[in-house]
């Protein structure tokens, strides 16, 4: 296997999902037809680079639409995806993620937080989607009869990051309509950035609700992770190597899995692999004879 | 433990519906409506309200 092939399948996705380097020039974002098309991971479609639409923000904005039409579109899509391969787009596919990881590897010392306040905090992304990304957005009405994304408005710092940060530096007038809300979220980004220096991932963890969503899939996904239960000699060397606390000899389906690999590389058994419907999707360094393997959930 | 091998049929099943929804939702117009809203700066995702 290619050393650090995940690093350089995150850095080619974010690259090509982000292509329209004309738009960092002038300002102004991609129009063309790919914009029919969400990304899989968090992508602000108001970042000049961008070439396809960010799920969450089309799933939002479609359920503040004065017609209240089922948004079939992009919740097959999301649903799609995450039947597909689940969190694995935010281990590989995921441009934010990506960020966050990065800014993790800036040597510092790292935060540990504690279990019973680390595994509370982790219901909240589920919150921010059911009334920040479905809730708000769906039953809000202004005096006109129009709602609003309040997940992009109030929270969202990869818009903040890819989208109203560079915009506002190329483009003169927009300046002048800086106000409160843009602190705001400016601020939020600028807790992300600098908590990410010392949690891993603590967006991820946290607050998005597009993690969130994958989640609930992990289950049931097409691709899984897979313990051989007869290899494994639960030395817990997996658990201590993944950044989302997860102990995947136990739960290799955990919803807080992103399906990094980064266990499978380190089990001295080789009892840790991916799986697509059953069937292994890279072949296992075993170190012993094995006679069944298991699904664990 | 809750021991599984492979997919199962709900796997397979919420796919079939998932695609199918796509596949119903892209005729419906909705991709046109996804894309009128990202060919235009969101003034939302960027916090000028
Ligand atoms: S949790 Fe959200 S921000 Fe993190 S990698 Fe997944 S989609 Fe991206
Ligand atoms: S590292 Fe391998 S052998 Fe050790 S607990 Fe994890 S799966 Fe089991
Ligand atoms: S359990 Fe393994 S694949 Fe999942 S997040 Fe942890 S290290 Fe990555």
């Amino acid at each position: 296997m290619v050393k650090h092939l995940r690093k350089i399948i995150q850095i080619a996705w974010g690259v090509l999902t982000n292509i329209h380097i004309r738009g960092f020039f002038q300002g102004k974002i991609y129009t063309g037809p790919l914009k029919r098309f969400c990304v899989p991971g968090m992508n602000c479609y108001s970042c000049p680079g961008a070439i396809g639409a960010c799920p969450i923000g089309a799933l939002s904005s479609a359920l503040t639409a004065r017609s209240r039409k089922f948004p079939f579109y992009i919740l097959g899509f999301l649903i799609t995806v995450g039947v597909l391969v689940g969190r694995f787009i935010c281990g590989w596919l995921c441009v934010f993620g990506l960020l966050e990881e990065l800014l993790y590897k800036i040597p510092t010392p790292k935060l540990h937080i504690p279990e019973k306040v680390d595994k509370p905090l982790r219901y909240l992304k589920y919150l921010v989607f059911a009334v920040l990304v479905i809730g708000l957005p769906l039953f809000y009405r202004d005096d006109y009869g129009s709602g609003l994304p309040f997940f992009c408005e109030f929270l969202c710092p990869v818009g903040t990051l890819e989208g109203g940060v560079p915009l506002v530096l190329l483009n003169d007038v927009l300046r002048p309509a800086l106000g409160w809300l843009f602190r705001w979220k400016f601020l939020i980004l600028i807790l992300c950035v600098l908590s990410s220096v010392f949690i891993y991932r603590p967006f991820c963890k946290y607050l998005c609700p597009l993690g969130a969503f994958y989640a609930l899939f992990q289950r049931v996904s097409v691709v899984k992770l897979k313990v051989d239960t007869s290899a494994c000699v639960s030395c817990g060397a997996c658990g201590k190597a993944c950044g989302m606390n997860v102990d995947p000899h136990k739960t290799p389906n955990s919803t807080e899995c992103i399906r990094c690999g980064e266990c499978t590389k380190v089990c001295p058994k080789g009892a840790l692999s991916f799986t697509a419907a059953g069937r292994e999707l890279s072949p296992r360094k075993r170190k012993e004879p094995v006679s069944h393997e298991k699904e664990t959930d | 433990m809750k021991q599984k091998k492979g997919s199962g049929a709900v796997t397979w099943i919420l796919l079939f519906l998932a695609i199918g929804m796509l596949v119903y939702g892209a005729a419906a117009g909705q991709a046109e409506a996804v894309f009128t809203k990202a060919v235009k700066i969101c003034m939302e995702c960027i916090g000028l309200g």
